[in-house]
C-alpha cells in the first residue's frame, strides 16, 4: 500500500526546497546586474517581513498542535519576558531565549 | 591580510564554534520538536533543514501545512517567507567571486549561505585576501551546517524523551526565538512590517486560516512599504 500523506509532504518539502533554492540562484544569475535597494525589492521585502510577523504572532496566540495545552498567558508572558531581556541587556539573543523559554517551562510545570 | 590557508581555517573555525554554531543548535533542536509533534517524518526535518536552510522558511512550511494550506499555497507561503536570500545572495556573491572560480561552482556554493555566515563573511573579508574568501566561507557554513543538522536531529529524536514541560518548552522555543531574532533586525521597513504584520496574521487567520499568511504578507507589507515610501518623501523635503 502506498502512503498518500507521505508522499504528499515528501513533494511539498521538495517544492519548498526547490522555491527557496530559485531566490539563491537567480541571486547568482543577477548579482551583477540588479540593484537591490529598488522598490520591487523594497516591496518584496515589506511583505516577507509583514508575513513573518503574521506568523510569529499567530503561533503564539493561537499555536496549532502541542502549545493549544498550555494557557495563552504563559506564552505571551514568556514571550515579553524574552523580550524585556533581550532590550534591556544588551541584546544578547541566546540570554534572552533561555529567559524567555526557561520562564515559560517554570510556568508550565508550576500549574 | 590574511594571506595563508591555515590561517583562514583557523580564523573560520573559531568564528563558526561558539555563537554561530550555538545558536543554531538551539533553534534546530526547536524545529526539530516542532516536525517531531507535526506528526511529519524525520526525513522531512533533515531535508527541511539542509534544503531550506532558514528558520523562517523552516517554519512556514510546517505551520502552514499543519494550517490545512493546498501544496500551492505552502510553497509560495516559504517562497515568500525566504525572499531575503534574493537581495542576501546579490550582495555576497561578488565578494566570494574570484577569477579562478568555476561559473557553476557559485550555484553550488550559495546553498549554505545564511545570516550567519552572510553577516560573518561580510564582517572578515576585508582582512582576508580575496582568494581565500571561499575557503573561509565553506569552512565556516560547513560548521553552521552540521551543527544546524545535529540540533534537528536532537530534536527530533529527544522531543519524546523529555518531560512535558520541558518538551512544550522546546516547541515553545520556535516562535519565541524568532520574535527576539525579528526584534533585532534593521533598517525601518522591516521592524514596520514585522509590527504591522503582527496583528495581521492573528486577525486573517480566524477569517482564512489557510490562506492566512499570504493575505498578511500581501495587505500588511504593502502597508509597511507605503509607509516607507511616505517617510522618504518627508525626509527628501527636508533636506
Amino acid at each position: 500500500m502506498i502512503d498518500v500523506q507521505a508522499i504528499d509532504i515528501g513533494l511539498v518539502t521538495l517544492g519548498a526546497i526547490g522555491a527557496t533554492y530559485l531566490w539563491r540562484g537567480l541571486g547568482v544569475l543577477f548579482a551583477s546586474r540588479i540593484n537591490h535597494e529598488g522598490a520591487v525589492f523594497q516591496w518584496v521585502t515589506c511583505v516577507s517581513y509583514a508575513m513573518l510577523g503574521g506568523l510569529i504572532a499567530r503561533m503564539i496566540v493561537l499555536p496549532i498542535g502541542p502549545l493549544t495545552q498550555t494557557p495563552l498567558a504563559f506564552r505571551v508572558f514568556g514571550v515579553v519576558v524574552g523580550l524585556t531581556v533581550f532590550f534591556l541587556l544588551g541584546r544578547r539573543v541566546l540570554l534572552a531565549v533561555c529567559a524567555g523559554v526557561g520562564t515559560f517551562i517554570l510556568l508550565v510545570s508550576a500549574f | 591580510m590574511l594571506n595563508q590557508s591555515g590561517e583562514v581555517t583557523r580564523l573560520a573555525v573559531k568564528d563558526a564554534i561558539g555563537f554561530p554554531a550555538l545558536t543554531l543548535l538551539a533553534s534546530m533542536i526547536g524545529f526539530g520538536s516542532l516536525v517531531h509533534e507535526s506528526g511529519l517524518p524525520f526525513t522531512v526535518a533533515l531535508a527541511a533543514t539542509a534544503g531550506i536552510w532558514g528558520l523562517p522558511g523552516q517554519l512556514t512550511l510546517v505551520e502552514v501545512h499543519a494550517a490545512g494550506a493546498s501544496a500551492f499555497f505552502v510553497i509560495l507561503a516559504v517562497a515568500l517567507a525566504n525572499a531575503r536570500f534574493l537581495p542576501m545572495v546579490v550582495s555576497f556573491v561578488p565578494l566570494i567571486r574570484s577569477s579562478a572560480t568555476r561559473p557553476g561552482w557559485m550555484f553550488v556554493l550559495v546553498q549554505m549561505l545564511s545570516i550567519n555566515s552572510w553577516a560573518a563573511g561580510l564582517r572578515r573579508f576585508p582582512t582576508i585576501s580575496p582568494e581565500l574568501r571561499q575557503r573561509y566561507y565553506i569552512v565556516f557554513a560547513s560548521i553552521c551546517m552540521a551543527s544546524g543538522l545535529l540540533g534537528t536531529a536532537i530534536g527530533f529524536l529527544g522531543v519524546g524523551l523529555l518531560p512535558r514541560p520541558i518538551a512544550l518548552g522546546l516547541i515553545f522555543l520556535n516562535p519565541l526565538f524568532f520574535a527576539i531574532l525579528l526584534a533585532g533586525a534593521q533598517g525601518r521597513g522591516a521592524s514596520t512590517a514585522l509590527l504591522i504584520g503582527a496583528p495581521l496574521g492573528v486577525l486573517f487567520h480566524l477569517i482564512a486560516p489557510d490562506l492566512d499568511l499570504l493575505i498578511t504578507g500581501v495587505v500588511g507589507g504593502t502597508l509597511a512599504f507605503l509607509v516607507g515610501q511616505k517617510r522618504q518623501g518627508r525626509e527628501k523635503n527636508h533636506d
